[in-house]
């Protein structure tokens, strides 16, 4: 008989934690001079790199940290059965013109900024579930190619309001493997919580983190209910992009609901950038965001055991240029991944 | 009659959030930024002024001096756009710089260098005026109506 995987509501808990044997980043000029510079495997020097366009480097950009993460695991890419990759761009642009040349047979995700914790999710799942040995989360966002999609030409001078948020110019990946052929302490996805499309009405394109923060308190309430776990279970319940704003009303929007999580509760939209030095009005966003501190700075984190347990918690507003020009309010998702550091363990 | 209930929940959990989302949201600081438009829309004129003196110098007449000058704002604003630092301008200085002609100008250019890589035609001259084309519009638009009612309060 098949042991039970599904928890609660939205939750499923894989037989099998699922390894990370490895992760890449990859990040643009401002985030390589953040406070979490050091962290990131390669730092461009500008934004286009020598590409001939915005979205041409963000491609390369993307293809770079997906060649870095196989070349660090030592896994060649006719080995990986499927990459999950994603990105901000209408045709998942970036995702699908780097897979182009990469050769591994490819499911395109869109979560919008939530896309870092729903391509892991799904590796895991699809390797849990004997369909994969190996898969790669990979997803990427940059500055120049969301705002011309998203706002407006990039040198175009309007006025932005604080509250608004800088897309993060920057690449992640993650090489997922199965635990039987992957036994040591590593990080390992052990939880996946499938977040519902939340929408309280937030109409504003650059009020993101408020349009997000009720889908990131939904989805973590109900992460927390459907394990019945205790606050403290998580050394970090880190969510993707809320910034400065997003994050304050997610932290009172959780303590309504009587869950403190108090410094475990941070945001990789508030880590990546230091707001008050560099020009990102409320902080970060983009699916590189989560994606870029979660590979990069976290991953190191629990490598180094500095960290054991640590939700990751992506954060996506699902807007178009069209729908909010048409007066359509923000939906928003958020899914989280579980990630422990351990050894391989079998389910009783 | 449960779904309307249900949808009477949804509105006011909806107001509940309206009310506290607005309480988080980071302030507009709009003295600062009233101020701060103020000051440098004034800066942008007393250049525009500056420059009238300077082609009237070079003989052109009082009202002709008002074209060149023009023409000298939209190619500073342009140039500037040009060399990536229009934007930071823009956001220090808010309308101050964006009413004048010089926002105009950015508006226009910016579009034009960004969609570049999607060809002369298609990318800059499709969309070159993406951003100013509602200007363009409705200020044909409303010099029509006026138009219309000069005459009309002429004619009477």
């Amino acid at each position: 008989m098949r042991a039970k995987k599904k928890f609660g509501l939205q939750t499923v808990a894989f037989s099998r934690p699922v390894a990370i044997i490895s992760s890449a980043t990859c990040v643009g000029p401002l985030e390589g001079t953040g406070p979490l510079q050091g962290s990131f495997d390669v730092v461009y020097p500008d934004m286009l790199n020598g590409a001939k366009s915005w979205e041409a480097a963000e491609t390369a950009m993307l293809k770079e940290t997906v060649q870095m993460v196989l070349g660090k695991g030592a896994v060649s890419s006719s080995s990986v059965d499927i990459l999950l990759a994603g990105d901000l761009l209408n045709q998942c642009t970036s995702a699908n013109f780097a897979a182009r040349d990469l050769g591994i047979p490819m499911l395109g995700l869109y979560g919008a900024c939530s896309t870092m914790a729903e391509s892991t999710g799904l590796g895991a799942a699809l390797i849990d579930g004997g369909f994969a040995t190996h898969t790669v989360a990979a997803v990427s966002s940059h500055n120049a190619t969301s705002e011309r999609q998203y706002r407006f030409p990039t040198e175009y001078g309007g006025q932005r309001p604080p509250y608004s948020q800088y897309t993060v110019t920057g690449a992640g990946a993650l090489l997922l493997a199965d635990g039987l052929h992957h036994q040591g302490l590593m990080p390992r996805v052990t939880h996946f919580t499938i977040g519902k499309v939340v929408d309280l009405g937030i109409k504003d394109p650059f009020d993101m983190g408020a349009a997000m923060a009720p889908a990131a308190a939904d989805t973590i309430l109900r992460h927390f209910s459907d394990l019945n776990l205790p606050a403290e279970h998580y050394d970090l319940v880190v969510t993707g992009d809320l910034a400065y704003v997003g994050y304050n009303i997610l932290r009172e929007l959780l303590h309504q609901s009587n869950l403190e999580l108090g410094s475990r509760l941070n945001d990789c939209g508030l880590m990546i950038y230091d707001r008050n030095v560099q020009p990102v009005f409320a902080g970060g966003s983009g699916c590189g965001c989560s994606a870029a501190v979660f590979c990069g700075y976290l991953f190191e984190l629990l490598r180094a055991g500095a960290l054991q347990r640590l939700l990751l918690v992506g954060t996506g507003a699902l807007l178009s240029p069209t729908t909010f020009q048409q007066g359509e309010t923000i939906p928003c998702v958020a899914h989280a991944v579980a990630i422990e550091m351990c050894h391989d363990r079998m389910a009783e | 009659m449960g779904s309307s209930k249900a949808k009477q929940r949804q509105q006011l959990q909806r107001k509940d959030y309206q009310r506290l989302s607005a309480q988080k949201r980071l302030k507009i600081p709009v003295a600062r930024n009233t101020m701060v438009a103020f000051v440098v829309g004034g800066l942008v004129s007393v250049l525009g002024q500056v420059l009238i003196f300077l082609y009237m110098r070079l003989g052109f007449s009082a009202e002709q001096a008002a074209s060149p000058m023009v023409a000298t704002l939209i190619v500073i604003a342009s140039v500037l756009t040009g060399l990536g630092v229009w934007d930071y301008i823009g956001q220090f200085a808010g309308a101050g710089v964006g009413v004048p002609v010089t926002g105009f100008a950015n508006s226009i250019v910016s579009s034009a260098i960004e969609f570049k890589r999607e060809g002369y035609i298609l990318g800059v001259g499709g969309r070159m005026f993406q951003l100013a084309g509602p200007v363009i519009v409705y200020g044909v638009v409303t010099a029509l109506v006026v138009g219309i009612l000069h005459g009309l309060v002429r004619g009477l």
